[in-house]
């Protein structure tokens, strides 16, 4: 048992990494490849100005109209996925771990912070599991792997919050948390998840087409 | 254009019921091994690495929803929000292979050519930008090569490759028209003429063929514009005269490249410093956005300018002058094709202020506009689909209607022809002009002396 906790507390961290960052790299060169095969026109439109004024545009809380059309979700998505890098990058038991086996460190959130905060993620997945029943247009959209997407995030942070409380069964729950954690690293380039990564350049060429070519906005 | 020949005004059939013969008569050739055939061929050959983002980035949030007219328009029924437009179709086919039924694609003709008018609204609601008529237009290809492209528009695009212009005008017609306008022009301007194929001219002239077929006087007011302001203009008399484009509608892209080459083709011909097009919203996206890039230019070749960048010019630079004020409070809708697609909606304004005294604005605007309902060749499906058609613009005869303006400025054929049909139907009270009518009835009318 003792093994198996160090194994995937371990080598198992940097493996999880690891599929994550070669499978991002195949996956934007093979889109590139495809770019260049197919649709190379793409670079005749695609201007770096629009492309990041589009993306900043879309970062402003509330600038685009579309966000003003359904505040309530649009807050807490932009607060859930500031929250997603946050809280495991800053928390105090990650930041340990890596000191004690990397000697590297960097500031970090109390411990009473980051447990309200994971709270707020909590909740937010919720209330995306919610609105995908409740409101028609959504759920008429949604299938079984958008759940199965709410449920792989929510497990870390579940188990991670529980795990620190010490309610019950610490040792299994620290043992679901790591092995989640990792389940979302390695899935991120293969599935939806990698929205992460294809959002911005979509974004970037709807952005570069409206202000390049249609000298219009586009949020 | 065909929708004035209309079945029955208050029909609201059921919008699965719509017979459309041309959708039937293609859906009876169909064999299952041509229907996965011609679909994957598009969704793996003709798409590539966009289309594919697009189908994987999407995580279903529904913001785009709001966007669509349509699906305001049918009481915030899921079915019409644009990203249920393509799991309705894009997404079955991609998960059964292209093995789909004919009852299937029946619906998926209904969805891609009746129920998105392509206006690129939702990409700008979507948080990644995700373009949804694009998507929309491929499924239209799909089903062109299909030969299940519903049968009025189909009609229109065999006119544009057959003739070159969308009317099925011939050659000896067109010039007609053009002289017969000049000729009638003349008797209020006696040296008014409308110049045909004038090498070395600054400015050739294009419209689209329902202006000769239809409305020959917006091509005479034209003609009065152009001659106040003492412009060197000229008409091509050949084929190349029509900027109109319905087959980028229907996916016939090959002929939509055709057309697009035509029309620059024909400039060049003539030497022509620029090409000024009449008020069209989406003859202007076709050469401006979509049918030159089909040829390889990656913009016009030939310095385009739209209807209202010209009359902008013509104003604020004294060559046209206004006489008095226009007196009826004016609204002004923003054509998707000119607004989104080509940020002229401040420009627009900025003329409605020139001409008129006052003017109320109607909300959403600019970027935000809605479609007129008739847009991305929604109309040209004719009379069969009229009535849905009168369903899909709720949304936008609310929004017409709380202007209270009397008078209501298209500066697009298409807008023009669909707000018209939403008024008569819905008994809005309001008129709906162009802004070359305004300009025509509060100009100063020189006749314009040339210098000796």
């Amino acid at each position: 048992m003792h093994s198996f906790i160090n194994f995937i507390m371990g080598p198992m961290v940097w493996i999880s990494f690891l599929i994550f960052f070669i499978g991002v790299i195949f996956r934007l060169i093979g889109l590139f490849k495809q770019i260049n095969a197919k649709e190379n026109f793409v670079y005749t439109y695609l201007s770096f100005k629009y492309s990041f004024r589009s993306i900043f545009a879309w970062l402003i809380p509330f600038l685009p109209v579309s966000t003003r059309k359904s505040p309530v979700f649009y807050s807490i998505s932009y607060v859930f996925h500031l929250l997603l890098f946050l809280i495991p990058i800053f928390l105090l038991s990650h930041v340990a771990l890596l000191e004690e086996s990397m000697h590297w460190s960097w500031v970090t959130l109390s411990d009473s912070t980051a447990d309200s905060l994971t709270l707020i993620v909590i909740f937010s997945l919720i209330f995306f599991f919610i609105r995908r029943f409740v409101v028609p247009e959504v759920k008429f959209l949604t299938r079984l792997s958008d759940f199965l997407f709410i449920l792989i995030v929510a497990l870390p942070f579940v188990t991670g919050f529980l795990a620190y409380h010490q309610f019950f069964a610490y040792r299994w729950m620290v043992i679901v948390h790591v092995l989640s954690g990792e389940l979302m690293i390695i899935l991120i380039p293969f599935t939806r998840f990698f929205h992460m990564f294809l959002a911005p350049l979509t974004r970037a060429y709807t952005g570069s087409e409206f202000g390049n070519v249609r000298h219009a906005k586009d949020w | 254009m065909q929708e004035s020949l209309t079945i029955d005004e208050k029909l609201e059939p059921d919008k699965k019921d719509v017979i459309d013969e041309g959708v039937e008569a293609g859906l009876s050739r169909l064999t299952p091994q041509k229907i996965s055939q011609v679909i994957n061929q598009v969704l793996t050959k003709e798409t590539g690495p966009r289309f594919k983002a697009y189908v994987e980035t999407c995580m279903r949030c529904g913001l785009c929803a709001d966007a669509c007219n349509i699906f305001l328009s049918n009481d915030r029924d899921p079915k019409f929000s644009p990203a249920a437009k393509v799991k309705q179709t894009i997404l079955e086919m991609i998960k059964r292979k292209g093995k789909v039924s004919k009852q299937f694609l029946k619906d998926t003709v209904r969805i891609a050519h009746t129920e998105c008018n392509a206006c690129k609204r939702c990409s700008m609601y979507c948080p990644f930008g995700i373009d949804i008529a694009y998507m929309m237009l491929q499924v239209r290809r799909i089903c062109h090569k299909l030969e299940i492209t519903p049968l009025y528009i189909q009609d229109t695009v065999n006119s544009h490759s057959a003739t070159m212009n969308q009317m099925w005008v011939k050659e000896d017609e067109w010039i007609d028209t053009l002289q017969w306008q000049e000729e009638d022009a003349r008797e209020e301007f006696e040296n008014l003429r409308i110049p045909l194929d004038k090498d070395g001219a600054d400015i050739m002239y294009s419209v689209i063929a329902p202006e000769p077929k239809f409305q020959a006087g917006l091509i005479y007011q034209t003609a009065v514009i152009m001659h106040a302001a003492g412009l060197n203009w000229t008409m091509p008399s050949t084929p190349g005269w029509d900027n109109s484009n319905m087959a980028m509608y229907t996916g016939d892209f090959e002929i939509s490249a055709r057309i697009a080459q035509v029309h620059y083709e024909t400039a060049a011909k003539l030497h022509v410093k620029k090409i000024v097009m009449g008020e069209c919203g989406h003859a202007f996206r076709s050469v401006y956005d979509v049918g030159n890039r089909w040829v390889g230019w990656a913009m016009p070749p030939v310095d385009l300018v739209h209807a209202i960048d010209f009359y902008h010019d013509m104003l604020t630079s004294g060559k046209i002058r206004v006489k008095e004020k226009y007196k009826k409070t004016v609204t002004l809708h923003d054509p998707c094709n000119i607004s989104r697609g080509r940020g002229l909606h401040n420009k627009a304004r900025e003329l409605v202020n020139i001409l008129c005294e006052s003017f109320i604005e109607m909300t959403p605007n600019r970027e935000h506009n809605y479609c007129c309902g008739a847009g991305g060749g929604v109309i040209n499906c004719g009379p069969p689909w009229k009535g849905t058609r009168m369903v899909n613009s709720r949304e936008k005869k609310d929004q017409i209607e709380r202007t209270g303006a009397e008078v209501l400025i298209a500066p697009c054929h298409n807008c023009h022809s669909g707000l018209e049909d939403i008024v008569e139907h819905y008994g809005v009270d309001m008129e709906i002009k162009f802004f070359g009518d305004i300009i025509y009835e509060v100009m100063e009318k020189t006749i314009y002396q040339e210098k000796k």
